[in-house]
């Protein structure tokens, strides 16, 4: 009974929305505004001030007082006004690895005419980073947030708050974007050898690409190893170039589900796909990836890095049932 | 331009660290005239040791270093003014502790900590100054108390320390409104609301039991109400308002004692003659027993008991406002039949006290028999010998009275009153001391009167035979004025200073007088503003008889529009505003379709918007084509020319949807 008359408060006074895709205008319905401990205890102070005055009949003493009470009413307009009318978007998240912590990055736009200082922008309330915003100007804060699993992470309800000026009062605001980072898994610790080259199955291995012997150039394509540039093309002015090599088809990197025990832990195969990948591609070799519900062609360079590091990340274990 | 920090533990930057102990010492700094010299340096000390510690950012000394400090300093405090607690030794304590928390301050948490304090230490200041000057100064430091405590809320890069005492005077001058509507509507009550330590007010209270040199004096500097009366009847003269108190017959060399009380149960009785005098009394509380009425009152209020020398007591400490209605007949003839006891009791003298006044007072009697002209003599002498009428007497020795007729001759009129009881005395004449009040200043707008305790006076009954109990005032004779005007009348103006005195200084005179005026204003509306004042000022805005809540609802009201409007003026202005006018006007143009039901998409460009609009609405395209090409000329163009912006604002404006 108290909890769900607690829910419906809560419901009432926060609106959860779910997550907004597009700017978030902090009017004065979402900015909410309470007196911090410092606040109680300026309050203390105050009160303790005035039965000072009134016991030795200060006249001074009530003037302070009141000067003060009344600066703890403009203070809670001016805290306010700090958090007021900013517009927040969604920002980047840059993809980490799982154990890492995530970057959200928000970005905090200042149409008005007033400088703002001491926006804070915190997950757990524990942690916070702050930045000013000056007047018509916009800045990027961000946030860490911990990534203990691989897939797509939500930051979750961030809060935007600011304590400025004088730390009586807290004002926040809610934030809930439609942000999210992706997760790849955990690397496998670095010593694996990568796998043989394995013979893909078929006969058309007339001229699929491989490592051993050159055989043409054609364009450079963005995603193609740095070491597959034809250098010396580049310096006779012939422009980006890369070397084609022809193997057999058998010596094509596959890195591939079933090439690891069956009988080992989902994840943990997961993790070590992804050392292969971070180690293949280090190594600069071209490399596929096979997982059962998904197959990434033979390609090099960090594009394919981050396809295959996603694919891996947003791998779904539904799909093995 | 970022800073993560937890949010509990930020340390306190030197900055902030710096400017918090500047703000300290500021507001501590007008305490040193008053503290030991020891006080003083043991704090200016501690703070100049936080300040080398944080500019060479080294460790804070260990809490036991601190606490042996605290202890060495606190015993000194006693040893000083042999207590902890009152307002000095307070004080004292209070500065100590400051400075010695400032040692232990790094972190910000602590910091606002000491900002109140500091706000705090303020207050204590008015304890003992509540000039002009110690105003403006307060408020200096209060400025740079909130500046330190905005610089605490800053996050790295500071904007600056004009950015931060700016923003702490707008702050201020953005509370001043609501600050003069709380002080004029806050619920006033009569302070004080616990019993006050001994040094309190030293010189603010009410009436004695005892009346020894200096008691009465520290009464006449207090504005305070002792009492209000209103008249049923005329108003009587004001030498005749002499307001009954304790009456003294014990003396002791130096102090008179009221005590013991002898009652009275029987009838009152003794002689009246001229008409009564009806009015009703509102006796401030002041913590004692006894009550005041005109010589010579014929009633006794329910509550009260009378003694045999007409001095009203209550049966219990007046702990709250109290009214009674009186009646007195301020001609009488009292005591005829006084006991040959009393007598005897109104003329004891100790021994070896005061020898010359007891020697000059046996000569009178040889001088003299007859007690009248042995009176007038001694009044005479008061007048026409060099006896001075003032507030700020020397100190007496240990025959005070001796001292005063012989040596200081100035005074006040306890040291009148107590000479010439004293004089009576050793002439053989019954004498005893009345203390009260005399006097009193009629309100016109409340239309009753008002008896302040700076007119607490004490004068003196003689019996004569066939007389009976007679007063006699000798303050009167040394300084009518008091009698006919009241104590601020009598004293005589301290000389101005002998460059005042000189001609040619007319615009320093000017400025004094200028000075002098504000300082009146100063006392009566700031300093005197009162729980009366605040019923008179109701009063004249069409208030009868507000009470609290009255009051709470105009405070209440009045606060609420006052913040609604500062809310109004700081909130406005805070959206996005469009400055660009080419913008502005495409905007204009938009709204125009929009209110015909073709809105632009937010994530169309004016492009497409136009070739959507055109199919929708051919009959417009003309003009839209125009408009949009205009604007992308403008907006985007690499040189639009000087007429475009007027075309495209005529073409807007023009548009119809």
């Amino acid at each position: 009974m108290y909890a769900a008359l607690k829910n419906q408060l809560y419901n009432w006074l926060f609106q959860p929305r779910g997550p907004q895709t597009g700017p978030i205008v902090l009017v004065q319905r979402r900015v909410f505004i309470l007196p911090t401990r410092h606040g109680m205890g300026f309050a203390a102070v105050l009160l303790l001030m005035l039965a000072g005055s009134v016991n030795y009949n200060l006249s001074l003493g009530f003037i302070l007082t009141f000067l003060l009470g009344a600066m703890g009413i403009t203070a809670m307009l001016h805290t306010f006004r700090n958090l007021a009318n900013l517009r927040l978007s969604t920002g980047r998240a840059q993809p980490v690895f799982a154990g890492s912590m995530a970057r959200f990055t928000v970005c905090i736009e200042n149409t008005g005419d007033s400088d703002r200082y001491s926006i804070g922008l915190t997950r757990d309330k524990h942690e916070a980073e702050f930045i000013d915003v000056p007047a018509r100007q916009t800045v990027f804060l961000g946030t860490g947030v911990p990534a203990p699993r691989r897939g797509l992470l939500a930051p979750g309800r961030l809060t935007l708050f600011t304590r400025y000026p004088l730390g009586l009062y807290y004002a926040w605001a809610y934030l809930e974007l439609d942000m999210h980072c992706v997760v790849y898994p955990r690397p496998a610790p670095p010593g694996l050898p990568l796998p043989a080259m394995t013979s893909s199955a078929g006969q058309g291995a007339e001229h699929g690409q491989g490592q051993e012997d050159f055989f043409g150039l054609r364009q450079y394509h963005p995603g193609d190893s740095s070491r597959h540039i034809a250098w010396k093309a580049v310096a006779r002015d012939q422009g980006l170039l890369t070397k084609q090599f022809s193997g057999r088809a058998d010596s094509e990197l596959w890195l591939a589900w079933e090439l690891l025990p069956p009988r080992m832990d989902l994840e943990e195969k997961l993790s070590r796909l992804t050392r292969w990948v971070l180690d293949a591609n280090a190594l600069g070799l071209s490399f596929g990836l096979r997982l059962p519900d998904n197959t990434i062609p033979v390609a090099s360079g960090d594009a394919q890095r981050g396809r295959c590091l996603e694919a891996l990340a947003l791998f779904d274990a539904a799909t093995l049932k | 331009m970022r800073t993560r920090s937890t949010m509990q533990t930020v340390a306190l930057s030197l900055r902030n660290t710096l400017w918090l102990l500047a703000a300290l010492a500021m507001v501590a700094a007008p305490h040193v005239e008053r503290l030991p010299w020891w006080v003083s340096a043991l704090a200016a000390m501690l703070l100049l040791w936080r300040i080398h510690l944080g500019r060479s950012r080294l460790p804070l000394p260990r809490k036991w270093l601190l606490l042996i400090i605290v202890a060495g300093a606190a015993a000194g405090i006693y040893l000083h003014y042999r207590t902890l607690f009152g307002r000095d030794a307070g004080v004292t304590l209070l500065i100590v502790m400051l400075a010695l928390k400032t040692l232990e301050t790094n972190s910000q948490r602590d910091g606002i900590l000491l900002i109140f304090l500091g706000y705090f230490i303020v207050i204590t200041n008015f304890l003992y100054s509540q000039t002009i000057s110690t105003a403006l100064y307060m408020l200096l430091c209060v400025w740079v108390i909130t500046a330190t405590m905005i610089g605490l809320h800053y996050t790295r890069p500071h904007p600056g320390y004009r950015h931060q005492l700016r923003s702490a005077a707008l702050l201020l001058a953005q509370s001043a409104p609501l600050m003069l509507v709380l002080f004029l509507f806050f619920p006033r009550v009569q302070g004080p609301l616990w019993g006050l330590p001994q040094d309190a007010f030293s010189g603010v209270s009410g009436m004695s039991e005892t009346m020894s040199p200096g008691s009465i004096i520290n009464l006449s500097l207090s504005d305070a109400v002792a009492f209000r009366v209103e008249f049923k009847s005329p108003v009587p003269a004001q030498r005749n308002l002499y307001w009954r108190g304790p009456v003294m017959w014990n003396f002791n060399g130096r102090t008179w004692t009221a005590r013991p009380y002898l009652y009275y149960f029987g009838e009152l009785r003794f002689d009246a003659d001229n008409p009564a005098v009806d009015y009703s009394v509102t006796l401030e509380p002041h913590n004692d027993r006894w009550l005041f009425a005109l010589d010579l009152p014929v009633t006794i209020p329910p509550t009260a008991v009378i003694t045999r020398d007409f001095h009203l007591r209550s049966r219990e400490p007046l702990t709250s406002r109290i009214r009674y209605d009186m009646k007195s007949y301020p001609g009488y003839r009292l005591g005829l039949d006084e006991t040959p006891d009393m007598r005897q009791r109104a003329l004891q003298l100790p021994p070896d006290t005061n020898p010359r006044a007891a020697e000059f007072g046996r000569r009178l009697r040889e001088k003299f028999a007859d007690d009248r002209a042995l009176m007038g003599e001694v009044l005479a002498m008061f007048r026409n010998e060099k006896f001075f009428y003032t507030l700020d007497p020397p100190p007496l020795g240990e025959h005070p009275v001796d001292d005063f007729l012989f040596k200081t001759r100035s005074g006040f009129c306890e040291h009148y009153a107590s000479s010439f009881a004293v004089l009576m005395r050793a002439a053989g004449i019954p004498a005893r001391v009345v203390t009260g009040y005399l006097g009193g200043e009629i309100n016109p707008l409340g239309n009753y009167m008002i008896v302040r305790q700076a007119d607490a006076h004490a004068w003196t009954e003689v019996w004569l035979a066939g007389e009976g109990w007679v007063r006699v005032d000798p303050t009167a004779a040394v300084s009518p004025l008091r009698i006919e005007s009241g104590a601020a009348a009598a004293v005589p103006q301290t000389g101005p200073l002998p460059m005042f005195a000189r001609g040619g200084y007319a615009w320093l005179k000017q400025m004094r007088f200028s000075w002098d005026s504000l300082a009146n204003s100063w006392n009566q509306w700031v300093l005197g503003y009162n729980p009366e004042r605040q019923r008179t000022l109701l009063l004249r805005a069409g208030f009868d008889d507000a009470t609290w809540r009255t009051l709470a609802v105009i405070l209440i009201i009045a606060t609420g529009f006052i913040t609604l409007v500062l809310a109004l003026l700081m909130l406005r202005k805070m959206g996005r505003t469009e400055r660009d006018p080419v913008r502005l006007a495409y905007l204009r143009f938009c709204a125009k379709l929009g209110r015909k039901g073709l809105p632009r998409s937010p994530a169309e460009g004016p492009q497409d918007y136009a070739l959507r609009l055109a199919r929708l609405r051919p009959d417009l395209a003309a003009g839209i084509a125009a408009i949009t090409q205009l604007y992308v000329a403008l907006r985007y163009g690499s040189d639009a020319g000087s007429g475009t912006m007027q075309s495209l604002e005529r073409q807007v404006r023009k548009f119809k949807a």
